[in-house]
């Protein structure tokens, strides 16, 4: 099921027609464009020319959001010396779509090493995108040294704990979650018991046909442990949300992305808009890859997502960095 | 970068107190004047200086023995910035990004557990003998 292969991920067949539980006929290529639309318990798969029909919805006043990821702002090493430049270009593709998204999630790595300065100019970048309000959640680059103090007061001024909290969208439940402090020794990303409690309560008293959306920084998923690619109590997490219809979780870190599908849980990870990391395992250590400079920004991206109100329906569309978008590889469906 | 400084300026106090101590000694006793050179000659027979290399998000070598008093020195060659924290809160680096160095003066016998807090799957081991 969760069978990691660098173009094609993720085949889920339960032909059992329950809303709920929808089929993946979907891929998830790095920095190419996938593109999935939940709809009736069904995912469909289309290729980057058919991002228009997500915009459609969002034409018609549902409801559409991007997710950015990674921007990792003071890297200035060769596989990217300009990180500010593509995150720009991030900024533009969002913005040239023919719908402009609703609001922005940013999944952590904001800056590099939490300098004040790096994360003015991720603001200044971002202060340029149509998109009326970011939601944030902090990577660990973004809370080295001052255990997320800087960070909070940026970013998270109306949190609960170290930055979590929850609002909603058109019905949508948004729940941004912290699994990047307090991590222990040997372990994975961590959310600890505090979070859960206040996820416990945060739930409670929703329908549980409210579409929920969870973001965070380390995946929610086990990626690949030996990277540090999961999160200690995710499971925990996911456990508090498993009666719930439709939950998609969307998360970085990673710097490539990644699809699959549990029962009513979709999880996604973004690609980084400042350089790519290896697929799991195929190199020494999870730095950064140093790819040709005419291909870097192929392996760059943006996610943007579709929720179509009334029909439990999210699509999500990975593009890359690519003016005009790469042509997406035939959809094995 | 202040907690080296923090211990060049102690290690520069010895040495004065040190200094101190021979000129003392050389003034009371004409036959111990050769102690003045001392300073010097200890510098030279300090336990070697050990480095831990930060490569691959791992730290090299994972297990590191030394005598108590050794100065063990962590560098990040990794183009992602790492640190350097003991477990048990003994000691704990800022952040180092490429090529930055973290120093700790192990002064105490024991076993000194510790991890990169930004990537904790990255642990090591000080034993202090």
């Amino acid at each position: 099921m969760s069978k990691l292969k660098s173009r094609q991920l993720v085949h889920d067949h339960n032909h059992d027609g329950v809303d709920r539980r929808g089929f993946l006929e979907c891929m998830a290529w790095a920095g190419t464009a996938a593109f999935c639309v939940m709809s009736g318990g069904v995912l469909k798969s289309f290729s980057m020319s058919d991002l228009g029909k997500a915009n459609h919805a969002a034409a018609k006043g549902e409801l559409f959001f991007a997710q950015i990821s990674d921007s990792h702002m003071g890297f200035n090493k060769p596989a990217n010396p300009d990180v500010a430049a593509t995150l720009q270009v991030a900024v533009d593709k969002l913005n040239a779509l023919p719908v402009a998204p609703e609001f922005l999630l940013h999944t952590g790595d904001i800056s590099h090493l939490a300098r004040p300065e790096q994360f003015d100019n991720v603001d200044q970048i971002l202060k340029g995108a149509k998109a009326k309000d970011v939601f944030f959640v902090p990577g660990e680059h973004d809370v080295i040294d001052d255990d997320g103090a800087g960070y909070r007061e940026r970013y998270a001024k109306n949190t609960q704990g170290a930055g979590w909290y929850s609002f909603e969208k058109k019905g949508v439940h948004f729940v941004g979650l912290v699994n990047v402090m307090n991590l222990k020794a040997g372990g994975l990303g961590s959310l600890g018991a505090e979070q859960l409690a206040w996820l416990a309560s945060d739930v409670k008293s929703l329908k549980h046909s409210t579409p929920i959306v969870v973001f965070a920084h380390i995946p929610l998923w086990t990626v690949y442990p030996d990277w540090g690619w999961g999160t200690d109590d995710s499971a925990q997490a996911l456990a508090l949300l498993k009666s719930f219809g439709s939950v998609t979780v969307l998360n970085g870190h990673i710097h490539q992305t990644l699809q699959k599908v549990e029962g009513s849980v979709t999880f996604h990870t973004a690609a980084s808009t400042a350089f790519p990391q290896p697929h799991p395992g195929t190199a020494p250590s999870p730095g950064p890859m140093k790819v040709p400079a005419d291909q870097l920004r192929s392996l760059l991206g943006i996610t943007d997502v579709t929720y179509v109100q009334g029909r439990q329906a999210l699509a999500v569309v990975d593009s890359d960095l690519v003016t005009g978008g790469a042509a997406a590889p035939a959809v094995n469906s | 970068m202040n907690s080296t400084l923090q211990r060049i300026n102690a290690a520069m106090t010895v040495v004065r107190a040190v200094a101190l101590a021979a000129s003392l000694l050389a003034s009371a006793n004409p036959r111990t004047s050769a102690v003045a050179s001392e300073p010097a000659q200890q510098a030279a027979h300090a336990p070697a200086a050990v480095e831990v290399k930060i490569d691959n998000f791992s730290f090299a070598p994972k297990e590191t023995t030394v005598a108590a008093g050794t100065t063990i020195t962590w560098i990040n060659h990794d183009d992602i910035p790492h640190t350097v924290v003991s477990t048990e809160k003994v000691f704990k680096s800022k952040v180092l990004d490429t090529d930055e160095k973290f120093s700790y003066t192990f002064s105490k016998p024991g076993t000194y557990p510790y991890f990169c807090s930004v990537h904790p799957h990255m642990t090591g081991t000080v034993v202090v003998k």
